[in-house]
C-alpha cells in the first residue's frame, strides 16, 4: 500500500511538469521540451540553495524565477529569431545542462542531512502522510491560481494565441510577448517539480531530468483522451484532469514496478504506455 | 480618416520571381465612407488592405490613421481604430474557444488584456442580448466553442465581434468568398447595417460585382498595383452593373 502512496506523492510532485506542459502544448500549441533542462534547474537550484543555508521562502521565488527564465529564452528565441519551437527548447535545454552542473559543482547532491519543506512542517507525525498533506496544499494552491488566470481577460487572450494568431492580433494582443511569457509561466511550473522532487527524494542530480518531458507529455494526453470523450470544455475541469492524469501514469509505472517487470526497463513501458493512450482511440475510431 | 502616400510595396526585391503588389499609390479615405475595391487576382487589393491593417509593412510611403502615422506600428497596435473581417471565416475566430469568450476579446479589443475576470454575468447578458439581434437563435448557445458553427454563423458574429469596443475603420476581406450565396447575402446585410449604425469607415475587399454595385458609398478598381478607377458618391449611384463588367472587359 506504501507503495501507490509514494505514486501519489511523486504523481502530485509532476503536478508541476503536467500543468507546463498543459500550457505550452494545450493553450498555445508549442511542443515545448525545455522540460528536461529546466525541471533539473529547478532540482539544482533547491539544492544549491538548502547547502548553503538559504531560507525556504527565497528558495521557493529562486526556482520559479530560473524556470521562468529558461522558458522566456526559448519564447524569445522561438519568436524573435524565428526559430522552430522545438529547436529552440534543444538549445536552451542543451545550454541548461552546463548550467545546472555549474550551479551544483557536481552531478549529484545528497539532501537528506538538510532540513527542507517536508521536514521543517510536521502536521502529522507519519512521514509519507505529512509529504502528501503539504503536497496537497501546494497542487491545489498552484490549480487554483491557474484555473484563476486562464479564466482572466489574459488568460483569454492566452488561449486565443495558441488557437489562432490573426484573430488575436487583429484584437491588439502582442502574440510574441504572449508566447514569452506563456512558455515562462510552464518552465516555472516545471522548475516547480523539480524543486518538490529534489526535496521529496532527498537529492539533486545532474540526470534527474532526462526523459522527464514525457511525464509530462503522458499526463496530458490522459487528460486529453477524456477530455476529447466527454466533450469537456470547462477549464476547471480541464485542469483537475491534468492533475489526475499525472496521478494515473505515476500508479501505472508504481503497477508495472509492482508485478515485477525489470526497472530497467522502466522508460521501455512508460513509452508504450503513452503510445498506447494516444493509438488505441485512433484505431477503435477507425473500426466504427 | 485613412490617408495613404504614395505607398509601394514590393516582394521578394532582386529574385527572380519580385512582385510589385503595390507602386505608388496615393488614396484619401474621409471618415464615415465605405470604399469597395475591386481588380483581378494579383491586382494588390488584398495587399492594400493588408498595409492598411499593418500586417505588412510597406517600402515607401506613409499611412495616416486619424491623424497619426502609423506607417510603422504593428497589426497589434493598430487595433486601437481597426477591426477586421478575414475572408477565411476560421481566422476570425478562436474555433475552440467558447462564442462568449470570442466576445469578451473583442469587446476588449482596444484595451489592455489585465488579471481580471471581465466575463461575468452581466457581460454574459450583454452577448446574448447583442447576439439575439441577428435572428440566428445562437443567443442560447453562447458557452458553445465557436469552432461548431458553420462558415456563415462565424462570420455573422465576428461582424458583431468588431463593433463591441470603440471601432473607427472595419476592413473587409472578401468576407462572403467563403459562404454560400444565402449566407453570403445575409453577411453583407449585417455588415453594411451595422456600417450605418456605427459611421465606420469601411474598406471592403470583393470579387463580387453585384456586391460592388450595391453596398458601399465609392468604389475603387485596382491592377497591376495601382488605382485605375475611383468612382465617388454621385457617380457610383449611377453605375449599373454592366457598367462593372465591362471594368474587367
Amino acid at each position: 500500500m506504501d507503495f501507490y502512496l509514494t505514486a501519489l506523492i511523486q504523481g502530485l510532485c509532476f503536478a508541476g511538469i503536467a500543468f507546463g506542459i498543459y500550457i505550452s502544448m494545450k493553450i498555445f500549441n508549442i511542443p515545448d521540451i525545455t522540460t528536461d533542462g529546466s525541471y533539473t534547474l529547478g532540482g539544482v537550484v533547491t539544492g544549491a540553495m538548502l547547502t548553503h543555508n538559504q531560507p525556504g521562502y527565497i528558495i521557493l521565488p529562486a526556482v520559479l524565477i530560473a524556470g521562468a527564465l529558461a522558458g522566456a529564452l526559448t519564447g524569445i528565441i522561438h519568436t524573435k529569431l524565428k526559430i522552430n519551437a522545438l529547436l529552440a527548447g534543444i538549445l536552451v535545454m542543451t545550454a541548461l545542462y552546463s548550467i545546472n552542473l555549474t550551479i551544483l559543482g557536481r552531478s549529484n547532491m545528497p539532501l537528506l542531512s538538510m532540513p527542507n519543506l517536508f521536514t521543517i512542517i510536521n502536521l502529522i507525525a507519519n512521514v509519507n502522510q505529512n509529504s502528501l498533506l503539504i503536497l496537497l496544499v501546494f497542487v491545489v494552491g498552484i490549480t487554483l491560481i491557474i484555473g484563476y488566470l486562464l479564466k482572466t481577460d489574459f488568460g483569454i487572450a492566452m488561449r486565443a494565441t495558441g488557437n489562432s494568431e490573426p484573430m488575436i492580433r487583429a484584437l491588439g494582443v502582442n502574440t510574441d510577448r504572449m508566447k514569452i511569457i506563456g512558455l515562462a509561466i510552464a518552465n516555472a511550473l516545471t522548475a516547480l517539480s523539480g524543486y518538490l522532487i529534489a526535496q521529496q527524494q532527498g537529492f539533486a542530480d545532474i540526470s534527474m531530468g532526462i526523459g522527464i518531458v514525457i511525464v509530462g507529455l503522458g499526463s496530458v494526453i490522459i487528460a486529453e483522451a477524456i477530455i476529447n470523450r466527454l466533450q469537456i470544455t470547462s477549464v476547471w475541469l480541464s485542469l483537475i484532469l491534468v492533475l489526475a492524469g499525472a496521478i494515473i501514469f505515476q500508479f501505472v509505472l508504481a503497477f508495472t514496478l509492482n508485478i515485477g517487470v525489470d526497472a530497467n526497463l522502466l522508460k521501455l513501458v512508460t513509452a508504450v504506455f503513452v503510445l498506447l493512450i494516444v493509438g488505441l482511440p485512433r484505431l477503435t475510431s477507425r473500426k466504427a | 480618416m485613412i490617408e495613404i502616400a504614395n505607398i509601394s510595396k514590393t516582394f521578394n526585391t532582386g529574385k527572380p520571381n519580385q512582385v510589385n503588389a503595390i507602386s505608388n499609390v496615393n488614396l484619401n479615405i474621409k471618415a464615415g465612407e465605405f470604399v469597395v475595391i475591386v481588380g483581378s487576382n494579383g491586382s494588390g487589393k488584398t495587399t492594400l488592405l493588408n498595409l492598411v491593417a499593418g500586417n505588412i509593412l510597406p517600402n515607401t510611403g506613409t499611412i495616416t490613421i486619424d491623424s497619426n502615422n502609423v506607417t510603422r506600428l504593428p497589426e497589434y497596435k493598430r487595433s486601437k481604430w481597426i477591426a477586421r473581417i478575414f475572408q477565411n471565416p476560421l481566422l476570425g475566430t478562436a474555433a475552440d474557444l467558447s462564442i462568449v469568450d470570442n466576445f469578451r476579446l473583442a469587446a476588449i479589443r482596444t484595451q489592455y488584456k489585465g488579471l481580471s475576470i471581465g466575463k461575468n454575468e452581466s457581460f454574459k447578458k450583454l452577448v446574448k442580448d447583442k447576439i439575439a439581434t441577428l435572428g440566428m437563435g445562437l443567443e442560447n448557445k453562447i458557452e458553445q466553442p465557436i469552432g461548431t458553427l458553420s462558415g456563415g454563423q462565424r462570420q455573422a458574429l465576428t461582424l458583431l465581434m468588431s463593433v463591441m469596443d470603440t471601432c473607427k475603420i472595419l476592413l473587409l476581406d472578401e468576407p462572403t468568398a467563403a459562404l454560400d450565396p444565402r449566407s453570403a447575402e445575409n453577411v453583407m446585410q449585417i455588415a453594411d447595417s451595422l456600417i450605418k449604425e456605427y459611421s465606420l469607415t469601411a474598406i471592403l475587399v470583393t470579387h463580387n460585382l453585384k456586391d460592388a454595385g450595391n453596398y458601399g458609398s465609392r468604389i475603387i478598381q485596382m491592377g497591376e498595383g495601382e488605382v485605375l478607377r475611383d468612382v465617388s458618391t454621385i457617380e457610383k449611384s449611377k453605375l449599373k452593373q454592366n457598367d462593372l463588367f465591362d471594368w474587367f472587359g
